[in-house]
């Protein structure tokens, strides 16, 4: 299968601190990457760096198979993109919000409108579609940032911890769509909730300290235990990831 | 163009979204209120033109002009809404126009807040409607010049505050360049043509004859490489903050 997302050997550091350093992987049409790491891994920074948020240091991102450095208008046509916290313009009204994202992303008239109204739907918004934003709940703010970034059907989703902070039902939503979505996009979901992994992603990458430090299906990460122990992804990341034991799996 | 329009929209109602804009509005009819009748002495001279107004329209605009330029990015990186928006499928350069575009507009608005002005002294006399026309221009001119130097500042940081500070004053040095008690210390400081050279690119060289009904392809020019020169520093401040 061909990756639509691909990250090679991508570098970025803040002053003397290196928060991803040297990450690769890719993403193909119809995977779910479930992209894992402690808190301040450089998980984020990742994904800034793949929307084309942030310039890289060094190394590539290929949207499509388009540089995003090279063509970044063109690469960021096939991106919808879920940032952390779900920020949005609170001023505006759902309605208004979907309209903005999708006139942005030069849809008009009655192609605009469908869009808007299938998001709507897909996120189940309808209730709330002439809500201020600045009005709403947290499960209904991030279903509104998860509306634009798959209002356009983009070929890649890049989606910054969209459970976070949400209740059963709302994270049970959340989950649905992103499977539904998976049929024709390819995705990364960052999250650092381990009970979703195996019910939402066909694949998971670790990282620590801004590298990977384990890659493959959740069943495979989770035999990474310690001699002797129960094979769980929780003991596995946790194993994974602590300083001690991060050095030796990366090498 | 239609990602264009769609920021332009979104921006300009944005400055409606708040009572902040219409408190700057009426901030701003209030103080040239007060500058044209007061500080300019309006019924002293007997003369029913805007000459007072025009006077200090411009060092009015220095508080404006930052006051509307500062949330156009500083909000935006504070609330994390930025990383929408440099992800949309569009250049740098369309949205720094785009916001900019609004916020001219705005500006236009608060203008247009002070036509109370020119029907008064139409009310009194029968004043040259064209030099007042063309000081609104050279008013408007001159803010989107200011507001452009204002928006780079803007995208420095994540303050709006620190932005209006940093705006007023890269505003009141492009401003006061152009003041003769500037130029006399400046001539007496620098060689003749680094003097003569900061008084052409200062804002008032090229608004005072145009406010008295004179205007010159020259200041045409300055209005529009100075506005062009800002926004690409602004498109600078953010790649630069891209990559930082």
């Amino acid at each position: 299968m061909d990756a639509l997302l691909r990250l090679e050997d991508v570098r970025k550091s803040f002053g003397p601190i290196m928060a991803v350093d040297g990450i690769s992987l890719s993403v193909a049409r119809g995977e779910v990457l479930g992209f894992l790491g402690p808190n301040g891994a450089g998980k984020s920074t990742t994904m800034k760096v793949a929307v084309g948020f942030l310039r890289p240091d060094g190394g590539r991102v290929e949207i499509c198979g388009i540089d995003m450095w090279a063509r970044p208008v063109e690469a960021k046509r096939h991106l919808g993109y879920l940032p952390e916290g779900a920020p949005l313009y609170d001023e505006m009204t759902v309605r208004g919000f979907l309209k903005f994202c999708g006139a942005a992303r030069g849809m008009s008239g009655s192609g605009l409108k469908r869009a808007m109204e299938e998001a709507a739907e897909r996120t189940r918004l309808t209730s709330v579609w002439g809500q201020g934003i600045g009005t709403l709940s947290k499960g209904f703010r991030r279903r509104v940032g998860l509306a634009q970034a798959i209002m356009h059907r983009p070929d890649v989703l890049i989606l910054d911890e969209p459970t976070d902070g949400l209740d059963p039902n709302q994270k049970q939503v959340v989950r649905d769509l992103i499977r539904e979505m998976a049929k024709d996009s390819a995705i990364i979901v960052s999250t650092h909730i381990l009970e979703e992994v195996p019910a939402v992603c066909d694949r998971v990458v670790i990282i620590a300290r801004g590298r990977v430090v384990a890659a493959g299906t959740a069943e495979d990460i989770a035999a990474r235990v310690p001699d002797g122990a129960e094979p769980s992804l929780e003991m596995a990341f946790r194993h994974l990831t602590t300083r001690e034991s991060a050095g030796r799996a990366a090498a | 163009m239609r990602a264009f329009m769609a920021i332009v929209r979104r921006e300009l109602s944005a400055y409606f979204a708040t009572p902040i804009a219409y408190v700057f509005i009426v901030i701003f009819v209030a103080l040239a209120g007060v500058f044209t009748f007061q500080v300019g002495n309006f019924f002293a001279r007997g003369v029913a033109d805007l000459a007072p107004f025009f006077l200090y329209l411009p060092w009015l605009l220095l508080v404006l002009a930052p006051a509307v330029a500062m949330r156009l990015w500083a909000e935006e990186r504070n609330s994390g809404t930025i990383e929408l928006l440099l992800t949309l499928p569009l250049t740098t350069t369309t949205a720094v126009v785009a916001k900019w575009l609004a916020g001219w507009l705005f500006l236009g608005v608060g203008l247009m807040a002070t036509f109370g002005l020119w029907i008064t002294v139409n009310w009194l006399g029968s004043p040259d409607n064209g030099v007042i026309a063309l000081g609104y221009l050279a008013g408007w001119a001159t803010g989107g010049v200011l507001l452009a130097a204002g928006a780079a500042m803007s995208a420095i940081t994540r303050n709006q505050v620190i932005a209006y500070v940093l705006a007023a004053a890269v505003c009141f040095i492009l401003m006061s360049m152009g003041t003769p008690l500037v130029q006399e210390v400046l001539g007496g400081a620098l060689p003749a043509p680094v003097a003569e050279a900061l008084l052409a690119i200062s804002v008032p060289s090229h608004y005072a004859a145009v406010a008295q009904g004179v205007v010159t392809l020259a200041d045409v020019v300055y209005w529009l490489s100075m506005t062009a020169f800002w926004l690409f520093i602004n498109v600078l401040v953010v790649e630069w903050k891209k990559a930082a």
